[in-house]
């Protein structure tokens, strides 16, 4: 065995790098630096006291005493504006501290360990949630203390709820995840799984909510300040507010300056907040979406296509936009499938066999970039087709079967609607006339309780079930070709065996041309007529089924033929056994 | 035979009903199993059966409500949180998808060196020894500083072999470790865990829902069907021959890549339905 290779990729950023990319992160971090450089260097910046009235200089314009004017009793502007902004960035980081001081420890310990603690942190966080926030700050102002800073810790006591139930969320997420238990069974205690494993995936939806509720606190803060609570000598935006609006007839523009100052510092916080959520996304610019293009370079005439031809695939070619250049995932496959035949798709993953599956149903995402030297279907031009003539063709000349049943039945609706939609749409069958088809097709694929299966809903039935169902929708229809993505590969074996027997059964039954993606050799033989083995987007070979295990004719083949385990030779007895007489490690400490 | 290496003892797993006075629900109903040093059982069954849950259950991370599971002759069902983690020396694990087995943020190197430095080694040892586990599974030493989303399933799933060999482990439990991979990428993943054995004497629980690959790497196997063993033995026996009618189902529902047999196959397999 050789080393396996591995392809290099670029070096990774770090968070804070990655958000500082971003200019408008990087805006308003140079707003919130200058929010609080001004405030810190207050004494610096002016001389005035900002609680010192002189009555002389009562609503005094700007001057060279006043930079920004006095206001309605005669104190500076400017002073006032610089220190009233130590009283919000105080309040908003005490309203931070004190959220995530109470809700994150809370969080941490409810989500890891769940359990009694749980239930009962869960019942306090909602009573806390119950008070209305507002009153409970002006009943501690009246009756406990008129400094706004102790508001702010109630607020942060309030609104440790939310930061609660965020950590609490992404704590039971990633506890579930398998690399904790790993990490446990290496014999990790408790504390060491939570700094190394679960406190990392914390740490940036924390930053995001702080910046939320430093945000909020600043506004409510401002607005208690407004209702004129709080000590006479605590100069703050809000008072500022209070004190503007009194004189809002004289002097408008004693409005703006508290108003700029508290905007830019709240706009700065959230949108902050919004940029490292951005950051944690998909790195990278997003390519332009383009519309879906599928495109014929040249329609060859149809003269020469044999009677009983169904589906013809020439020359497909399917790729997507990537930001550095398109990613081409089919390179000009081309296949063809007879009426009443089954054609084999044999591949890995990533050989292209799904993508070339969904591009003939025309199922593939929008961005993705499809052509064809031909893609016709009884004689129809598919990708010429607009979205309505494809829809027609979808379930009545084509159905489709998935690979993951479950994920493929709406869960709000129940089984028997899912089913008898499609028949009266495209068979313009009446309800009654549906419903009997339906519960006939479900009888048909071997569903016991017919009536009972059409009245559930998907959830109440089993993985085989739902394949079932899924069969039965697709050949509702009367399609004259199927495709099925690796229809069995979610199903246990024995379901397996009974829902092949089901599709063999069904396509004899209505001379169906299929199309079966698979990635197993089994199916292969026990279904398939013909057989195109794909690799890297392209077919490296076609032939017909016996051919293909008796004289495989590429090398690709003849290795993914010795990959399979089946007839291979059992394992013998346990014969060398180093270390089997030494004591046991696990014994000895 | 010898002091088995692994005992399960009438092993149930119950979990507790939803709310309160519901009847609890119970994954395995007594499961009496052994594996010896150097040892590869194969535990077989379809969703549902418990075969997690049992893995789960020796790895402490179910909880046994009844029975006993004794490792080298000693109880270790109910362990205290202390004397579990000092056992994570001797049993280790593969999980089945390699994606999620993997902290996302963490390097590979720091996946490898975090169960040696919890023991105290010294980290240049430690980074040491990863490359002696890199050089095993075959991965290039650069490796060491990558993140795992750089690698395919395959190398992931030997990253995650490289961690259950850290410590030097007498058993490991392998769930599914090779269902979410490509058949070539299987076939070589599947010769590495036989290629470890031979070399290290160390042991398998190995856990598939496939006949064809539980045959390729164990030496004896165990079917489980809906929370019980039905058949043990030989793996030659139970996956060429087999005594209970679940298994010969199971068989006869896999389906061989021979156009010829799988015919034959499914033939028997009507025939015996239909009865």
């Amino acid at each position: 065995m050789t080393a396996v290779d591995v392809e290099p990729t670029p070096r990774r950023d770090r968070l804070p790098r990655r958000t500082l990319r971003d200019p408008l992160a990087a805006g308003c971090l140079a707003v919130l630096a200058l929010v609080i450089a001004a405030s810190l260097a207050a004494p610096l910046l002016t001389d005035y006291v900002p609680d010192h009235s002189v009555m002389a200089d009562t609503l005094a314009p700007a001057s060279d005493a006043h930079p920004l004017g006095a206001d309605g009793v005669g104190r500076d502007v400017l002073s006032r504006l610089l220190y009233g902004g130590r009283t919000s960035l105080l309040g908003g980081t005490l309203a931070v501290l004190v959220a995530f001081a109470v809700g994150g420890p809370l969080g941490v310990i409810s989500g890891f360990y769940r359990g009694w603690f749980d239930a009962v942190a869960g019942w306090i966080v909602n009573v806390i949630m119950a008070v209305p926030a507002i009153i409970v700050m002006l009943v501690v102002m009246a009756a406990v203390s008129q400094d706004l800073n102790v508001a702010m810790v109630v607020l942060g006591v309030i609104m440790a709820p939310m930061v609660f139930r965020l950590i609490r969320a992404s704590v039971i997420a990633v506890r579930e995840e398998l690399y904790v238990d790993a990490a446990r069974v290496s014999g990790l205690g408790d504390g060491r799984v939570m700094r190394r494993h679960v406190l990392p995936v914390v740490v940036a939806p924390s930053v995001i909510q702080a910046t939320q509720v430093f945000a909020v606190a600043i506004g409510i803060q401002a607005g208690l300040a407004f209702l004129g609570l709080g000590k006479a000598s605590q100069a703050s935006w809000g008072a500022m507010l209070g004190d503007a609006f009194t004189n809002i007839y004289n002097a408008p523009v004693l409005l703006l300056w508290p108003g700029v100052a508290m905007g830019l510092t709240i706009l700065a916080s959230s949108l902050l907040g919004n940029a490292v959520r951005d950051a944690l996304g998909p790195t990278g610019p997003r390519p332009v979406r383009k519309r879906r293009k599928r495109v014929v370079r040249q329609s060859a005439p149809a003269a020469d296509v044999p009677a009983d031809r169904l589906l013809t695939v020439e020359g497909l070619r399917v790729s997507y936009p990537k930001p550095d250049g398109e990613k081409s995932v089919v390179e000009g496959v081309s296949l063809t499938v007879a009426r009443g035949e089954v054609l084999g798709l044999v591949g890995e993953s990533g050989s292209g066999k799904s993508q070339t599956a969904f591009s003939v149903l025309g199922l593939l995402p929008d961005d993705a970039e499809v052509t064809a030297d031909r893609l016709a279907f009884d004689g129809q031009d598919l990708l010429g087709m607009d979205t309505a003539a494809l829809n027609r063709m979808r379930g009545h000349g084509i159905g489709y079967v998935p690979q993951e049943p479950m994920s493929n039945l709406d869960p709000c609706f129940r089984i028997g609607f899912q089913l008898v939609e499609p028949m009266r749409t495209h068979l313009g069958l009446s309800r009654a006339e549906a419903r009997s088809r339906a519960l006939g097709l479900l009888e048909r694929v071997g569903i016991p309780d017919p009536e009972r299966v059409f009245r559930s809903y998907p959830h109440q039935i089993s993985g085989g079930m739902a394949q079932r169902v899924l069969i039965a929708g697709a050949v509702s229809c009367d399609p004259r070709l199927l495709i099925a993505d690796e229809p069995t590969t979610a199903l246990d074996v024995t379901v397996q065996a009974e829902v092949l027997d089901l599709m063999r059964s069904l396509q004899q039954e209505h001379a169906m041309g299929m199309v079966l993606v698979t990635h197993d050799f089994g199916v292969v033989a026990d279904i398939c007529d013909r057989v195109a083995v794909m690799r890297g987007g392209r077919i490296v070979e076609t032939a017909p089924m016996r051919q293909i295990f008796a004289a495989p004719g590429h090398p690709y083949t003849r290795t993914l033929l010795a990959s399979t385990l089946d007839g291979g030779p059992v394992r013998g007895e346990p014969s060398a056994r180093p270390g089997a007489g030494e004591p046991l490690k696990g014994m000895t400490s | 035979m010898t002091v088995p290496l692994l005992e399960l003892d009438d092993v149930v797993v119950e979990y507790p009903a939803k709310g309160r006075g519901g009847k609890p629900f119970r994954v395995l109903h007594g499961i009496s199993l052994t594996i010896a040093p150097g040892e590869t059982l194969g535990l077989v069954g379809e969703s549902g059966s418990g075969k997690t849950t049992l893995g789960r259950a020796v790895l402490g991370l179910a909880p046994v409500t009844g029975g006993e599971i004794r490792y080298g002759g000693r109880a270790v069902s109910r362990l205290g949180k202390r004397e579990r983690r000092a056992l994570s020396e001797d049993i280790q694990v593969v999980f089945q998808d390699p994606f999620t087995s993997l902290n996302p943020a963490m390097t590979v190197l720091d996946i490898l060196t975090e169960p040696l430095l919890v023991t105290g080694v010294a980290r240049r040892d430690a980074e040491q020894r990863v490359r002696t586990l890199l050089d095993r599974v075959y991965l290039p030493h650069d490796a060491a500083h990558r993140l795992p989303r750089e690698f395919s399933g395959g190398q992931r799933q030997r990253i995650a072999i490289a961690r259950a060999l850290c410590r030097d482990p007498r058993l490991i439990v392998c769930d599914e470790p090779v269902s979410a991979l490509d058949l070539t990428t299987q076939a070589r993943v599947l010769d590495l865990f036989t290629e470890i054995q031979e070399a290290t004497g160390v042991a398998y629980l190995f856990i598939t829902h496939d006949l064809s690959v539980v045959r390729h790497i164990s030496h004896r196997v165990a079917v489980l069907y809906r929370g019980d063993i039905v058949e043990t033995g030989a793996a030659a026996q139970v996956t060429e021959a087999p005594e209970h009618a679940y298994t010969r189902r199971l068989l006869l529902a896999a389906p061989v890549p021979d156009p010829d047999r799988q015919a034959r196959r499914r033939a028997e397999r009507q025939k015996e339905a239909a009865s």
